[in-house]
């Protein structure tokens, strides 16, 4: 920190905005940890109804997974084409992230309604409970960020690759990210494990 | 149209309440109508409710703790008259369920609206100042969660009249808060007011822990840095690590009770002991959260006034940090009488017990600060002084309830309950007292008035032991809490004493309006013109008070741990720097005025299922931040002239008071003694 950047009272405004952004999602993984351990505790409460191995359809979920995965992917690269200066570019690849997003939110929903048509929704077991609260807070915070994406890219759009803009984009890339790994974290306990 | 909001919900039947519910209406209607005919509307708005300026956002903070207190002492009044009466025929004037209401929302209001608040309002207030740092690291986001705080007040504030408060406890006790048990408004309004203060409460402290660690001055090492500095860095280390708990906490409850899930039912799988784990994961940390700034305004009190520099400040960085650390692994004793095995409750007692250590290590280096100090015995110095006496008696029951056989004894006992007030009534309280008097001066240029102030003072340390000693009496007696009646004639002498307190305690505050009219009246007496009215020891005394908008004309470079009065010793305090230049500082907003008006009528119709209204809300908040996520225009240039016709009117005042003729403290201290 030199003493010219004092010599305003937010001259490190990029530097300090990542910062504090990834203290917000340290925090934040708090709350999925809370819910592992919630889940952890309920996985075997099935008060009578169904277990993992009658619910979960292995092959959907992966192709859900891929969504987000690639997804993440192409937010790396509309991320190059920020670093490149590319504005139409960037515009594009967020594009593709967010019709990925999208198609991931869109395969939870359809998965959940499929549960609850059965008559498997939330408030069956504790079991479910648990389940169905994990999933979609997860796919809560991937809607987030897709309200994001969205927001930003009428900003890229509109006012360019600034320095405002370029921080958000970044910040965003940061959510993103974290969100896949999170999810990461459920396919592998929540799915995979659930179906040993 | 209107979910279950209808006309039986507004309190008309009880007298107290009717009173609430005629006269808080009126009192709101007269204040808005008195602003508009006086034309204060927009002076508020510009420099008040849309401001970014931390040392105004920390004024609004207390002012909301202390609005909030008045509500919460009215409460034990009421408490303490129901208790000294309520004994065999006699049953007093409360029914049972209002008794419940009463406790839930005392303990609610008191931790999570009035201590939370001013601790949030003086780290506001101070912390900026004393790390040399022009304000926080991001000024909006400290008005968005000012204004997230008032909204979920308001919220508390609107179950006096409307529906009724939570029954079960601030805690909240499972499965009785489950709807199947609790049908009515109650547990919602403590949910939601929790979950939306607790949003604002985290992001204060990401947004503290950013400060601390990048807007330091340079020079200023971690270890250079004000005790209350580090102490509060601590506690957002603490928030931001323990409120996601909260969070889940009451996440999973409203899940239960709006769409039927199973977490904490006693049916289909739910685990009632979950919630406790869960809640208590926050709710420890939680007091170190509250105690910790606390133990560092007496750090900065005791040296300031001893004229020392503070004894062990390692030993006292080090004791905080060893505190916040063990503050996560004694959650469980909280829920000894829960059937773990023995080996988990002695786990958890023993740890329980260590963290008397560094609290020990704290207390002899206060005293030992003290020690051959020349001790001015100031207002701030009486609570301080106050806190070592009374906290020591409240940490040593809390040891002993550390022990699982003795927790057996009195678990849920009105023991349990004068333990905890007397460790945060003497510990958390009188240290957030102590702070406000000691930067009064400096927040608003005047010093409080001291005679009426030690007058309080006497009427709460007095108040104290009398008020709570004989609950500790009574819970050997095995008086178990929360009871509306009792049938024991032996519990009511007692009760009645504990009753005296707790009016003893009721003056005490009273006197604080008597205090705060004094000081109002004698403002041209006790101007503080120096901007150094203790002659204090950290940067936050080197300037102006009240501070310029800016706070530092040029960021000053530390070079030792107490360096204004170090500068001060050498006599190169105050010197004038060569020019001055042009400051850029944060514009004000109003992002934050919407989204607390958003998320309380969110609040407001998710705890009466007004689903349209609930919606508004959210989109009411998700249009706000898109407008502010949009906007780059948040900086305004401060002009150098400027600064300088500031600086040179705080110039001439220093001189004024012969501050500046030889800057030696040895001038300082003679006009002080």
């Amino acid at each position: 920190m030199s003493s010219t950047a004092h010599e305003t009272a937010h001259g490190h405004g990029v530097d300090q905005k990542q910062f504090g952004f990834w203290i917000y999602l340290m925090s934040d993984l708090i709350i999925f940890a809370v819910l592992f351990a919630t889940f952890a505790v309920m996985s075997g409460h099935f008060a009578g109804g169904p277990g993992p191995k009658a619910l979960f359809d292995v092959p959907y979920l992966f192709l859900e997974t891929m969504f987000l995965l690639v997804s993440s992917v192409t937010y790396g690269l509309a991320v190059l084409s920020l670093q490149a200066g590319k504005r139409s570019a960037v515009v594009w690849r967020l594009l593709i992230t967010f019709v990925l997003g999208l198609g991931f939110v869109a395969m939870e929903v359809n998965e959940f309604s499929q549960l609850i048509g059965e008559g498997f929704g939330p408030d069956k077991s504790a079991f479910l409970s648990a389940f169905f609260t994990l999933v979609a807070t997860h796919g809560f915070h991937v809607s987030c960020g897709l309200l994001w994406m969205a927001t930003l890219i009428v900003q890229v759009w509109r006012k360019g690759l600034t320095a405002g803009v370029e921080s958000r984009l970044l910040r965003l890339s940061l959510f993103w990210h974290f969100l896949d790994i999170v999810w990461v974290g459920v396919f592998s306990f929540v799915y995979l494990v659930g179906l040993v | 149209m209107f979910g279950r909001l209808n006309w039986d919900q507004f309190q008309l039947k009880d007298p107290f309440l009717l009173a609430a519910t005629i006269g808080m209406p009126i009192v709101l209607i007269a204040v808005v109508v008195l602003l508009a005919y006086f034309k204060k509307w927009g002076y508020l708005w510009r420099e008040w409710f849309t401001t970014v300026d931390h040392k105004k956002i920390g004024i609004m903070y207390i002012l909301v703790g202390l609005g909030m207190m008045v509500r919460g002492v009215a409460e034990v009044l009421m408490m303490r008259a129901q208790q000294s009466i309520a004994m065999g025929d006699a049953q007093g004037f409360l029914a049972p369920d209002k008794y419940a209401e009463l406790f839930s929302v005392h303990g609610t209001i008191m931790i999570i609206f009035v201590a939370m608040p001013i601790m949030i309002g003086l780290m506001n207030i101070a912390i900026p100042l004393q790390i040399g740092a022009r304000d926080v690291a991001y000024p909006a986001l400290n008005s968005i969660s000012l204004w997230l705080t008032i909204s979920s007040a308001l919220l508390v504030m609107a179950s006096l009249v409307i529906g009724s408060f939570s029954t079960s406890g601030w805690t909240g006790i499972a499965p009785f808060f489950e709807k199947q048990f609790s049908p009515g408004t109650g547990v919602d309004y403590w949910t939601w007011a929790l979950q939306i203060s607790g949003v604002g409460t985290t992001l204060t402290g990401i947004n503290f822990f950013v400060t601390i660690l990048r807007l330091r001055a340079p020079g200023m090492k971690l270890m250079k840095m004000p005790m209350f500095t580090w102490t509060s860095l601590t506690t957002t280390v603490l928030i931001i690590l323990s409120f996601p708990a909260l969070t889940v906490a009451l996440l999973l409850l409203s899940l239960d009770r709006y769409l039927g899930m199973h977490f904490f039912t006693n049916d289909l799988g739910g685990v009632v002991m979950l919630y406790n784990n869960i809640f208590w994961m926050w709710g420890h940390p939680e007091v170190y959260i509250l105690v910790l700034p606390a133990f560092g305004i007496f750090s900065e009190v005791v040296a300031t006034f001893s004229r020392k520099k503070l004894f062990g400040y390692e030993s006292l960085v080090y004791a905080t940090a060893v505190i916040a650390i063990l503050s996560f692994t004694v959650w469980l004793h909280h829920f000894f009488t829960m059937g773990n095995d023995t080996s988990v409750n002695i786990a958890f007692g023993i740890a329980t017990m260590i963290i008397a250590i560094p609290t020990g290590v704290k207390l002899f280096d206060w005293l030992f600060t003290m020690y051959r100090g020349r001790i001015q015995f100031s207002t701030p110095m009486y609570w301080t002084m106050g806190f070592m006496v009374l906290f020591g008696i409240g940490g040593m029951t809390g040891v002993l309830m550390a022990v699982p056989p003795i927790d057996y004894m009195v678990h849920n006992s009105v023991f349990l309950v004068a333990h905890f007030h007397n460790v945060i009534i003497p510990g958390v309280l009188f240290g957030y007292f102590a702070g406000m008097i000691y930067w009064f001066p400096k927040s608003l240029g005047i010093k409080i008035d001291e005679t009426w102030g030690k007058v309080a003072f006497w009427c709460w340390t007095i108040g104290f032991p009398t008020a709570f000693f004989p609950l500790y009496a009574l819970g050997l007696m095995g008086m178990p809490r929360r009871i509306s009646h009792y049938d024991d004639p032996t519990w009511q002498p007692l009760l009645i004493v504990a009753g005296i307190g707790a009016l003893i305690i009721t003056a005490g505050l009273v006197l604080f309006a008597v205090q705060g009219w004094k000081t109002v009246k004698d403002r041209k007496k006790n101007a503080d013109t120096t901007g150094d009215p203790w002659n204090g020891r950290t940067l936050e005394w080197s300037m102006a008070s009240p501070p310029p908008v800016y706070n530092f004309a040029v960021i000053p470079h530390v070079e030792e741990r107490d360096d204004f009065w170090e500068k001060k010793e050498k006599g190169t305090a105050y010197q004038r720097p060569e020019k001055y230049s042009d400051i850029h500082l944060p514009k004000n907003i109003p992002y934050g005025v919407y989204i607390g008006v958003a998320s309380f009528l969110f609040g407001f119709a998710m705890i009466f299922y007004i689903w349209w209204l609930a919606i508004l809300g959210v989109l009411g908040v998700i249009v706000t931040l898109i407008l502010s996520g949009n906007n780059d225009d948040t900086e305004f240039v401060f002009p150098a002239e400027e600064v300088k016709r500031i600086e040179d009117a705080h110039y001439e005042r220093l001189a004024a008071a012969g501050v500046l003729s030889g800057t030696s403290t040895t001038t300082l201290e003679h006009k002080h003694e």
